[in-house]
This record gives C-alpha cells, structure tokens and sequence, in this order.
C-alpha cells in the first residue's frame, strides 16, 4: 500500500515490566529495521502482548528503553534521571505507531468511515474532506469499499478487523503493532486479515505481530521471535526459529501448537 | 381470532391430526374482572362525589397565576438539569482521577449533597445571608441578600444537590464503556480529554439516558420544594388560591393534573431519547427519522419477512398431511 510514506526502527533494551510482584518481562532485547516483519510467537503469559504493549507506551516499563528511530518512547533522558513525559507528548509519539487490538476495539457508536476519519480530524487536525476521500481510499484497499457506512455491529469480525487496520493506517505510521489480530476470528475470517496484512508486509511497513499464526509468521515474517516466561528464547529467521529450533522450550510449543 | 398459528392442525406421533389451542388462564380472567369493578367504582365516585367540585378545578386550570407557576416550575427543571448535568459530569470524572486528593474532593460531595434533604439544602441557601451577610471580590461587595434571591438560592439548592445524583450516574455510564475503547483512542494519539469527550462520553450516554430521565421527571416535582423559600412555582400558587379559596382539594387536583401532563411529555422524550442513543446505532434510523421520512432500514424488514415465510411453510405442510389423509 502507498500509504507508508516512512518506515522506523525500533529498538528495545534490557526491558523490565512487572504487575505487582509477578514478573512479565524480564530483560528483552529486541532491534527491528526499518521494513522489517517480526512476529512474536510463545504460551500465553509469555509477555508477548506485554512487550508490544510497551512499545506505545500503554504500559510503563519498569527499567531498560524502548527507542523508535533513535527517540526514547514515553521518557525523556534529563541528566541522569529519565523523566515520565506529559500525557500529550506521549500521545504525540503514539501517533507514528498503529496498534491493531486482538478485539478489533472499533469505537461503536461511528460507522467505519467515522472509524477511520476520526484519529486524523481529531488529533492532526486535518482537513475532512481531503481526510474522508483518504479514508474511502484505505477501505476500499482494505476490501470494504461497499462497507463503509456500517456500523462495527454490522460487520463480520473480519471485516472489523480490516477496519481497524485501516484505522491505523489512516495516521500513516512508521511502525504497526498487531496484538494477536486473528484471535478473537471465526477459523473462515482469518485468511481475510491475513491477506490484508501481508500485502501491507510487502509494501514495507515496520511489523510486529504478536500470533498464534505459525503459517503466516513462516511465510511473512523477517524474523521470528519466540518468548516464555518473560524472555527472549530465541529469535532468527523463520527457518531457523520454526524448523530447526535450538531450544527445546521452542521446540516443545511447536509441537503443541503443530 | 384466526391467525394461523393458533388454528395449525399438528400430526403427533401416533399419527393424529390435532388442533393447536393455546393454554386456559381462568385466574387472569377473574382478576381482570376485579380490576374494572374497581376502576368502574373509583370512576363512579370522582363523578358523584360533589366535593371534587370539577366546576372549580376548570375555573383555576388555566388561571395566570397557576400557569406561571407551571412556567416557573418547567424553568426550574430544565436549568437545575442543565447545571446538575454538567456538574454531575465534572465531579463523576473527577472521582475516577488517578489522584486521590480528587477523586475523594468527588466523594465528599457526593456523600453530602445526596445524604441530606433537599428541603433542608434550599433552606440553607436561602438563609445564607445569616452566615455570610457580605461577599466581597475585590473592591466589589455585595449584600448576600441582594445576591442571593429566592430564585437563585432554589437553583443553587436543586443544582447542587442533582449534581451529586448525575455524578453517580455520568460514571456508572462511563464505566460502562469498555476500556478497549479507551486503550483504541490512545493509541491513535488521543489524549484523555478528547478520548472522554468523542469516544467514552458518547458511548456511555446509552446507560445515561434513562436515569437521567427519571432524574428530570423527580426534578419536576421536587421544584415543589421551592414554595417553602418564597419562589411563586406551581405548588407555592396552590397553596396561596387555596388559603384564599378554601377550596383545597379541586386546586391540587389542578396541581396533581399539570404534573402528570408534564411527566407525560418527558416520559415520551425519554423513550425518544433512550431509542435514539441505543447500543445499536442504526436505531436512530427507527426514531423520529423512520417517523419523518417513512423508511425503514432493510434490517428492521427482514425479521417480519421471515417470521411469514415461517408461517406459510408451516401451513403448506399441515395443507400437504391434510390432503394425503
């Protein structure tokens, strides 16, 4: 899709986040290229949903950095102290990161065309004509020209899946988040995200997708992270990560979910 | 008393063709029964008692005095709403604020304007002079007397105090709004004010509207309060034609009748309103603009469509196992 005008780096290091007492993330590691696809795979409580979540600043992490394009995310470095930013810097930064919700989360009471024209109205501040033909413009490359005054209610779980993606796409961001995109999908609206999303891979938009999708992450993915327990286990090339693992805690998830 | 369903001949198991007939409820007949006897008597007896003096309540319906007083009190109302709304808005965002200094600022005024009387609330007002006989900002003061008038001490009291109520209201209806809503405006760069103000606000107006409507009908009848501080509304005009008249009961029967009228109106509003803010959007389309325009959305259609074709079936086959007997 030409919507991508820039793609961004991202980097995370020596990431901590706990709830409490429980430890989620403990030490992550993570560069991802400008382009590149990384799909985090892992059990559940693994702290794949966690990581992706701290990458926009929705939850706070306890110790390490997180960077996007060298710009520290949600702090500022003041002397040798890192100082919370205000609440709308951090949504200012949040603005070159899409998120796309396991549970589509589109506002219910806009129709998908209001969806997607509300982000770059409200918060850039653009023009709403020129906003709305951009708008009509992302749907239709998402497959839902003929959808776009529905309200979510009226929508197949796919197709408000793509409506979210086209949500996010609309604040053309140089970096997309997908939190598990296709889990909350009937079996049969699966391939429909899938599709949308590879296309939106092939176009060059920094991803990272959070999914139980092994298929996909061996077809699309650049790199395949696998996670348990709160790190890193490995991560490589799909080849490397999802055929010949190292780990036998790779190993062993691949065979249950196989 | 033909509709199909009722009069569909079953075949059961043991091959007989049965007519359907719906269950017997002798009890609900009997009841039904009392239930005009005693409307019949309590019709009866507003007619044949002459102390209802209906002569008189026709006089005074439409009298200056009750009507402004009626205006006075539908004033009252739609102003202490309008107040007590947007307070009600402010106090219940603050008592869910991540500060605790707020959000107890929230709940302290909450626990005392709805812990005591409003009666006792617009008294306080009212005598307010006696605690603070001047205000002064700057080289400006005032008597309290001259600011604070009946009139105003009434909205004081009514906002002050329904401000507590739709506090407690606004936020059941914003925790409402599932938080992925919230998470989904953050994260496309909304800060939190305009993520209240188009996405939760919106939204939780759903779960707002019919407390709030049964909030504006009590609001009606508390402006009754206001006759004991002086204000001229409906209830302060009975009371000064009935001390006048002595004629007590046919002038709050003409006070009882404007209330239900009124009443009556809101209680259409708000089924309007309740229909119009649904959980399913497109039910703005079954509202006042289906009304207007005529039309209905193709999904209000296909529901009675398809219940007929159900019905049809059903009879072409009893029509079917008929002929073959």
């Amino acid at each position: 899709m030409s919507v991508i005008t820039a793609s961004a780096e991202v980097e995370l290091r020596g990431v901590h986040k706990s709830f409490g007492h429980t430890a989620v993330l403990s030490g992550i590691d993570l560069t991802i290229k400008p382009q590149e696809v990384v799909c985090v795979i892992g059990p559940s409580g693994s702290g794949k949903s966690t990581m992706l979540r701290c990458i926009n600043h929705l939850e706070q992490i306890d110790a390490g950095e997180i960077r996007i394009d060298g710009e520290l995310i949600g702090y500022r470095a003041v002397g040798d102290r890192l100082q919370g930013l205000s609440e709308s810097d951090i949504a200012a930064q949040r603005v070159a990161i899409g998120m796309v919700f396991q549970r589509f989360n589109l506002f219910a009471h806009k129709t998908a065309l209001g969806n997607v024209m509300e982000a770059p109205v409200q918060v850039l501040g653009r023009d709403r004509a020129q906003v709305r033909a951009e708008a009509i413009e992302l749907l239709e490359r998402v497959g839902l020209s003929g959808r776009i005054d529905h309200y979510p209610h009226q929508l197949s779980g796919g197709q408000q899946q793509r409506v979210a993606i086209a949500r996010a796409l609309a604040m053309k961001p140089r970096v997309m988040l997908f939190d598990e995109p296709t889990s909350a999908l009937d079996p049969e609206l699966v391939g429909e995200v899938l599709e949308v999303m590879k296309e939106l891979a092939a176009s060059g938009m920094t991803m990272i997708v959070v999914t139980h999708e092994i298929a996909f992450a061996k077809e699309v993915a650049d790199i395949v992270v696998f996670m348990d327990g709160g790190v890193i286990v490995e991560q490589g090339p799909p080849e490397a990560v999802l055929v010949h693992p190292q780990h036998e805690r790779t190993r062993a998830f691949l065979r249950r979910v196989l | 008393m033909t509709s199909p369903t009722r009069t569909t001949p079953i075949r059961t198991a043991d091959g007989v063709l049965r007519r359907v007939v719906p269950a017997r409820h002798p009890w609900r007949t009997v009841f039904s029964i009392v239930i005009v006897l005693f409307a019949l008597l309590a019709v009866g007896v507003l007619i044949t008692n002459p102390n209802f003096e209906w002569s008189v309540v026709a006089k005074y319906v439409l009298a200056p005095q009750i009507v402004s007083g009626v205006g006075l009190a539908i004033m009252l109302t739609v102003v202490a709403m309008v107040l007590g709304t947007a307070l009600g808005t402010v106090v219940a965002i603050m008592r869910i604020s991540a500060n605790p200094v707020i959000a107890a600022a929230a709940w302290v005024y909450v626990w005392f304007f709805r812990g005591t009387p409003l009666l006792v609330q617009l008294v306080f007002w009212y005598n307010l002079a006696i605690l603070f006989p001047k205000f002064s900002l700057g080289s400006l003061t005032l008597d309290a007397n001259e600011l604070i008038t009946p009139i105003v001490a009434s909205i004081l009291g009514l906002t002050l105090n329904q401000g507590a109520y739709m506090a407690e209201i606004v936020r059941a209806g914003i925790v409402s709004v599932d938080p992925g809503q919230v998470e989904a405006a953050k994260a496309l760069g909304m800060r939190g004010s305009k993520v209240m103000r188009r996405i939760v606000l919106p939204q939780a107006l759903r779960v707002i509207i019919p407390p709030a409507g049964n909030e504006t009908i009590t609001m009606l009848k508390s402006t009754s309060l206001v006759s004991v501080v002086a204000v001229a509304d409906l209830m302060y005009q009975v009371n000064v034609i009935s001390a006048q008249t002595f004629q007590t009961i046919p002038i709050l029967i003409v006070a009882t009748l404007w209330y239900l009228a009124i009443t009556s109106v809101m209680s259409v509003g708000q089924a309007w309103l309740e229909r119009h803010f649904s959980a399913r959007p497109t039910a703005r389309n079954s509202g006042l603009r289906r009304m207007v325009r005529g039309t209905a959305t193709p999904r209000d259609a296909e529901a009675p469509a398809a219940a007929t074709a159900a019905v049809e079936i059903v009879t072409e086959e009893a029509r079917e196992g008929g002929d073959g007997r």
